[in-house]
């Protein structure tokens, strides 16, 4: 196979305090795929997404993005590579108006003001978002707010789109609506979430991380209807819940 | 505390001072009231004469005026000072209402009360008049260091943020039979505020690495 | 404090104070978070400003607040509390008319240069006499809070005998001044006090007095978790 867009080789991390959180992670992500990085709390799920743009440095082991290696001297490219799409958008809305947090990213890179408009439109297109441009990011819905912060990411035209617990505080309209986005994005995504359905739904591949190890990879169906795993990783389906293998073609919105 | 945007005093409405760019309006406020402090306390009609002026720019800008007078409040503590001021004075003493004062005590308590009340209603007409993303513009182009206007907008940004962190909080204890009466009850508001200061702190560090990873470098 | 106060050409010059005391705490505070200062500048001048905001009880109907220089101080170092109290104050002036506007500068140098240093320095004196244990944070802090309150008020009476716009007599002023600032910074101590205890006891790592306590904690050792 091809390089992949994300290759992460034996990661082991310790914070400063001397806990440590990953013991030696292997995993590897090709282009075009979508990847469950599934896992109970306290996992290292936060830790490993953390390494996987240079916020933080491996301890031990390697992180490669298409073939570049995460590291001081490359964080500049890394970052435009790797978007992470943070867990709550106020940390990452702080902008006065929807239109200027979406820049904020291309204009690190150093593009032009008209490259930097094309980039926030096409973003915000793409999260259907357009009309808020002008509106500050506080005053939207949290719906609304996790997609203008996924269009921050969109806008730098990363190679592999990170999203920690994308579904997380959504009413259930939300949550199909951001999983239409999501489907019709053309970009990898490593999706990091315990919510198992909507890993399911989304992604073809999953991958668990657990006690700070990949502990299983491979179809999401499979592992969900894998018992023991499930029950030793404390990994549960919501009652009532019947694992379907994840559709190929994208779904028709329930209701 | 209050309703959680309580503290926002802009007033929306189109009008020729709502438009004015902020910068100048800073300026003009900064100006007026140094004619204001700069102006003798026994100049009477000029005082009546910033208040006329003060008076138009507000019927100008469409804000109510029953929207700015209650506003005033945040003045009262200071009153209080100034009532005393006649008393506490030293030089000839006169006599009001039966009442044995200091007649210069007496004139500098009037005109602290004056200038202050002209100094609170001039700055709320810039805050009723003026959305705070313009007033932080409006500072840079004043040569404000760009250093010291980034915090100012990330507070603004977060204030609501925090402070209804801070009102869920009070809800969670409330609810749980909590009701702060007395000094007793601090180390319970102190350990919420404690609370307070980790989440903001941790909010921080998480909103810098959002950033880190928009390619921000500084 | 309004306009009015303070004559014009004592209020230039403790905005001349202010802006210099400024320029310092922006490069100190750079120093303290060790990098990019503004968004953890921002949601501490946050903070303060909520914390500036809640009532604490003290009977008979009564509340007061805290001004919060010497728990800033304590808790994210001096310069970066200069630099929050500072941005509260001008926040609090141009957008919530509270504090008048030529008054800024008296405001900024009283609560934020003389409240935050005068907090610190006794904190930092206290803490390099008493034993290197996080246990003793939260009442040095406590002692700061309460030194700076009243001194901060006998400044505001010293610019006062200054620039002052009525005849008071100085004694007079500073007495009263200092005496019903003794009783406010008892509440300002007590709530400092028990605002870093709250956090030390839970996350001492964050606070800026506490770092050379925790280096010089030994390391433990222990074998490997698995």
């Amino acid at each position: 196979m091809s390089t992949p867009v994300l290759d992460v080789r034996r990661l082991a991390y310790a914070y400063p305090d001397g806990h440590q959180a990953l013991f030696g992670v292997d995993l590897h992500v090709h282009r075009g795929e979508r990847v469950a990085l599934l896992g109970p709390n306290g996992a290292g799920k936060t830790t490993l997404v953390l390494h996987l743009n240079g916020i933080l440095s491996a301890g031990h082991g390697t992180v490669e993005v298409s073939g570049l290696e995460v590291r001081k001297a490359n964080l500049r490219e890394i970052r435009r590579r790797v978007g992470i799409v943070f867990q709550d958008p106020d940390d990452q809305l702080f902008s006065a108006t929807v239109r200027d947090d979406v820049a904020f990213g291309p204009r690190n890179l150093d593009l032009t003001a008209a490259e930097v408009d094309v980039r926030v439109e096409s973003a915000l297109e793409q999260v259907g978002m357009s009309q808020f441009a002008q509106r500050p990011p506080h005053h939207l819905s949290f719906g609304q707010r996790r997609r203008v912060a996924l269009a921050t990411v969109l806008a730098m035209e990363p190679e592999i789109l990170v999203l920690d617990e994308p579904s997380s505080n959504l009413d259930p309209a939300s949550r199909r609506e951001l999983a239409d986005i999501i489907r019709r994005l053309d970009v990898t995504v490593l999706m990091v979430t315990h919510d198992l359905p909507y890993a399911l739904e989304l992604c073809p591949r999953a991958a668990v991380l657990s006690g700070g190890r990949i502990v299983a990879d491979g179809s999401t169906y499979s592992i969900l209807t894998d018992a023991d795993l499930m029950a030793t990783h404390r990994l549960e389906l919501p009652w009532g819940f019947v694992a379907q293998p994840t559709p190929s073609t994208p779904t028709t919105p329930a209701g | 505390m209050g309703a959680p945007h309580g503290h926002r005093l802009h007033f929306h409405t189109h009008s020729p001072v709502h438009a004015m760019a902020a910068h100048l309006k800073v300026l003009a406020l900064v100006g007026f009231m140094l004619c204001v402090v700069l102006t003798p306390r026994t100049w009477l009609p000029a005082f009546a004469g910033y208040l006329a002026a003060l008076l138009l720019v507000i019927s100008v800008s469409g804000v109510p005026l029953r929207y700015v007078v209650p506003r005033m409040v945040v003045e009262v503590p200071f009153l209080a000072f100034a009532a005393l001021m006649p008393f506490l004075s030293a030089g000839p003493r006169i006599e009001v209402l039966g009442v044995a004062m200091s007649r210069p005590g007496l004139e500098a308590g009037t005109a602290l009360v004056i200038k202050g009340s002209l100094g609170v209603l001039a700055s709320l007409t810039l805050a009723a008049t003026t959305e705070p993303h313009e007033l932080l513009s409006g500072l840079r182009r004043l040569r404000v260091p760009a250093a010291l206007v980034d915090v100012m907008a990330f507070m603004l940004r977060y204030l609501d943020v925090v402070t209804d962190e801070l009102r869920r909080m009070r809800i969670a204890v409330d609810s749980r039979g909590f009701s702060a009466r007395s000094p007793r009850h601090w180390a319970v508001l102190a350990t919420s505020l404690g609370a307070l200061f980790v989440r903001s702190y941790e909010r921080g560090e998480r909103v810098h690495r959002a950033m880190l990873s928009r390619g921000y470098e500084r | 404090m309004p306009d009015g106060f303070l004559n014009a050409p004592t209020s230039l010059a403790t905005g001349a104070v202010a802006a210099a005391g400024l320029a310092l705490a922006l490069r100190g505070a750079r120093r303290e978070l060790d990098g990019p200062t503004a968004p953890m500048a921002g949601l501490v001048a946050t903070f303060v400003f909520a914390a500036q905001m809640l009532n604490f009880p003290v009977g008979a109907g009564t509340s007061g607040h805290l001004l919060g220089g010497a728990l800033a101080a304590v808790l994210v170092g001096p310069w970066t509390a200069v630099l929050c109290l500072s941005v509260v104050l001008i926040v609090q002036s141009l957008l919530f008319a509270d504090g008048g506007i030529t008054a800024l500068g008296t405001n900024i140098t009283l609560i934020s240069l003389v409240g935050v240093l005068v907090g610190w320095a006794v904190t930092r004196v206290l803490l390099a006499m008493l034993p290197k244990r996080v246990g003793v944070i939260a009442p040095a802090a406590a002692i700061g809070a309460f030194l700076s309150v009243p001194t901060a008020a006998g400044v505001f009476a010293a610019l006062y005998a200054l620039g002052g716009t009525a005849p008071l007599p100085f004694g007079s002023v500073l007495t009263a001044m200092v005496g019903w600032h003794v009783v406010i910074g008892l509440g300002e101590a007590a709530i400092t006090g028990l605002v870093v205890a709250s956090i030390v006891g839970v996350r001492p790592d964050l606070v800026y007095a506490a770092r050379p306590a925790l280096a010089a904690r030994p390391l433990q050792l222990a074998t490997a978790p698995r």
